[in-house]
């Protein structure tokens, strides 16, 4: 079967003379993201895709959506996907890379998904140093869901389930499972990145390029997560909820390296 | 030559479980994902051990949970895939297992049943009949279900349970017991290699520039589109039940009362067909080896020759329900059993059916 898509490079027809600087990759399928307005789950598809599209490694590339928002990651990003249940994305993609070694294998969950449901296969799948990319959406909140409490969100944080806010001596603190991660001798590379700005998109390709050149050398789990809004679960428009990330997310959840591989 | 000595079919004295672990690496998988518990750990165990020397990968999971979604992703990525579990570890794979189903994903997953519910008893048992045959999952599904009878079948099955898993990108489950899974006897292996794979141009691996790219999952969140994944999978199951009901008949010819057994306790019931017999009493004996699809139809069949059934079994009774959907009301349809790890003994079950004779004073003309 082949497929019938306009190729972006005589697009628009009438820009003839015009030099294409700007695209969709062809490892995004031509599907409008459902995604709300303002959200960082499109943004990290997108550049996710484009690392994928730029390394030449579509035809090698195995995802795995997660259960939240994403959960229809694989409408759009145009590779083999999997759809995993809640929580399980990384043993699914451990089942993957270990059938299909020399392929290329992300995992792609949510806070909820990675670090409530599925912590046990998030550590385990770290420990044993699965040759993956797991990307981490941390937004602080259930999502797909509505806008409940996650095990991220944060002290005093409002959700529909923590309506008097999040309190410490019923749930206790949110989890920094980057943090807990790195302690793990199978985690090669651990960062923390954002998508709030064009620069934090440039530093966040980076880890993923860097992610993908680890895995070809078979170095272990590497691990990025994206501290990212839910301007409807924060019930906030797009622009405060950027203002709430640098204010109050970021100083929670420090972006930056937490685990880099050693130079030798 | 090393590789000769795999493949010839001399019998040898085997533990049910290894014997199992055996086939499936003659069945060539391509992995195992397993977590220990008694009593089928000998099939990780036997895998660890022998997987490196020989060919395939097998990995001990941090969860039954882990291991079915490891299933998953193998399964769908195209690989021939195995794991094996009991009562509780497989209640822990109910949410994987219908998640497999409705991908529809080929797999083995082998239930060395225990005593339950609960933690229960490390004893043998069939106490999870009803999750294996219903579905056990969430969702509109079934899993073919096999049910060796002895160690020979422990290891015939897998590579029957891999063709039909495979033919109809199924799930398909060994439904066994402790005392199978432990006691040995001789068995002849499957020769390996023997067994075909079919080629898999859905599985997720790798999107080459000839075709769109494949998804694996099991949303179809509009209703219309569920609905039809739906009457797609009833359709299937329509298919198996035509096509793959397997069951064995002894001495049914002239039998005036029908036993229906699955695996163990299948043969205690032989030796039971044996002793009526010395005593003049006509007893024959169905035994079902697929669980799902169930042979409904020569249940029937045999409903108008003889005077009475009895479903027996190591649980509460469960297949006995099966057994009188299957006579709809022809005949009786009786129970016995033990349950909790207990096993009845052929006298046992002699002495039931002996006294529903002098209850009904039947056979007495
Ligand atoms: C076993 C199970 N429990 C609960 C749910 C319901 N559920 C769906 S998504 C979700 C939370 C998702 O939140 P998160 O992982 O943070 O992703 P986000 O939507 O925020 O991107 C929950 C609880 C489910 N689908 N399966
Ligand atoms: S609910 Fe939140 S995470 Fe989900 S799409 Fe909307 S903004 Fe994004
Ligand atoms: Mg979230």
């Amino acid at each position: 079967m082949s497929i019938e898509r306009p190729s972006t490079l005589d697009f628009p027809p009438d820009a003839e003379g015009m030099e294409m600087v700007y695209c969709r990759p062809d490892t995004l399928t031509d599907t409008p993201f459902h995604y709300c307005p303002g959200c960082g789950h499109s943004v990290v598809h997108r550049v996710l895709m484009e690392v994928v599209e730029e390394l030449g490694i579509q035809d090698k590339t195995i995802g795995v959506a997660p259960v939240g928002c994403s959960v229809f990651a694989y409408h759009y990003m145009n590779v083999d996907m999997q759809e995993a249940a809640h929580g399980r994305a990384s043993a699914v993609a451990t089942g993957i890379k270990r059938v299909l070694p020399d392929k290329y294998v992300f995992s792609y969950q949510g806070d909820g998904d990675l670090a409530a449901i599925g912590t046990a296969e998030t550590i385990h799948t770290v420990n044993r140093g699965e040759n993956i990319l797991m990307v981490f959406i941390n937004n602080g909140i259930y999502g797909m869901t509505g806008g409940q409490m996650a095990p991220t969100s944060l002290l005093g944080q409002v959700t529909t389930t923590s309506p008097y806010g999040r309190d410490v001596k019923m749930v206790g603190h949110p989890i920094k499972i980057a943090d807990l991660l790195v302690q793990l001798p199978g985690a090669h590379y651990v960062t923390r990145q954002a998508v709030h700005n064009p620069n934090a998109v440039r530093k966040l390709k980076k880890a993923f390029e860097k992610s993908f050149q680890y895995q070809k050398e078979g170095k272990g789990t590497c691990f990025v997560e994206v501290v990212s809004n839910c301007p409807s679960g924060w019930r906030m428009t797009p622009v405060e909820s950027i203002k709430y990330l640098e204010e109050t997310m970021f100083p929670a959840y420090p972006l930056g390296d937490l685990k880099v591989p050693e130079k030798v | 030559m090393e590789e000769k000595k795999n493949k010839t079919s001399e019998a040898k004295l085997m533990k049910g479980n290894e014997a199992l672990a055996e086939a499936a690496i003659r069945a060539e998988i391509d992995a195992y994902f397993g977590y220990p518990i008694t009593p089928q750990s000998e099939v990780l165990e036997y895998l660890e051990r022998e997987v490196p020397k020989r060919h395939g990968l097998v990995l001990q999971a941090e969860s039954e949970i882990a291991s079915i979604n490891m299933i998953y992703g193998a399964a769908g990525a195209g690989a021939r895939v195995m794991t094996s579990s009991s009562g509780p570890g497989i209640s822990l794979m109910q949410e994987g297992l219908s998640y497999i189903a409705s991908a529809q994903l080929p797999c083995l997953v082998v239930n060395v049943v225990r005593g339950g519910p609960g933690l229960g008893t490390i004893q043998p048992s069939q106490g999870d009949y009803f999750q294996a045959v219903k579905g056990g999952g969430h969702g509109d599904y079934h899993l073919i279900v096999l049910a060796p009878a002895s160690v020979q079948e422990m290891a015939d099955f897998v590579f029957e349970g891999f063709r039909l898993a495979e033919k109809y990108r199924n799930p398909a489950m060994i439904l066994t017991d402790g005392a199978l899974g432990q006691m040995m006897e001789k068995v002849i292996q499957p020769e390996e290699g023997s067994l075909p794979k079919i080629a898999t141009p859905w599985a997720t691996t790798g999107k080459t520039k000839d075709r769109n790219h494949n998804i694996i999952t099991s949303l179809f969140i509009k209703p219309e589109e569920m609905e039809s994944v739906n009457h797609q999978l009833q359709e299937k199951y329509r298919k198996i039940e035509k096509n793959e009901v397997r069951f064995e008949e002894i001495k049914t010819e002239d039998a005036d009362i029908l036993l229906v057994a699955f695996g163990l306790s299948s043969r205690i019931c032989q030796k039971t067909v044996d002793l009526g017999r010395e005593k003049g009493i006509k007893i024959g004996l169905l035994r079902p080896i697929t669980l799902y699809p169930y042979p409904y139809k020569r249940l029937n069949e045999l409903a108008d020759q003889v005077e009475f059934m009895m479903s027996v079994e190591m649980n509460a009774g469960q297949m006995v329900e099966d057994v009188r959907l299957a006579v709809e009301g022809k005949v009786p349809v009786y129970f016995t059993g033990r349950m909790g790890g207990m096993i009845p003994s052929p006298d046992d079950v002699l002495h039931e059916i002996e006294s529903i004779i002098e209850k009904q004073n039947i056979l007495q003309d």
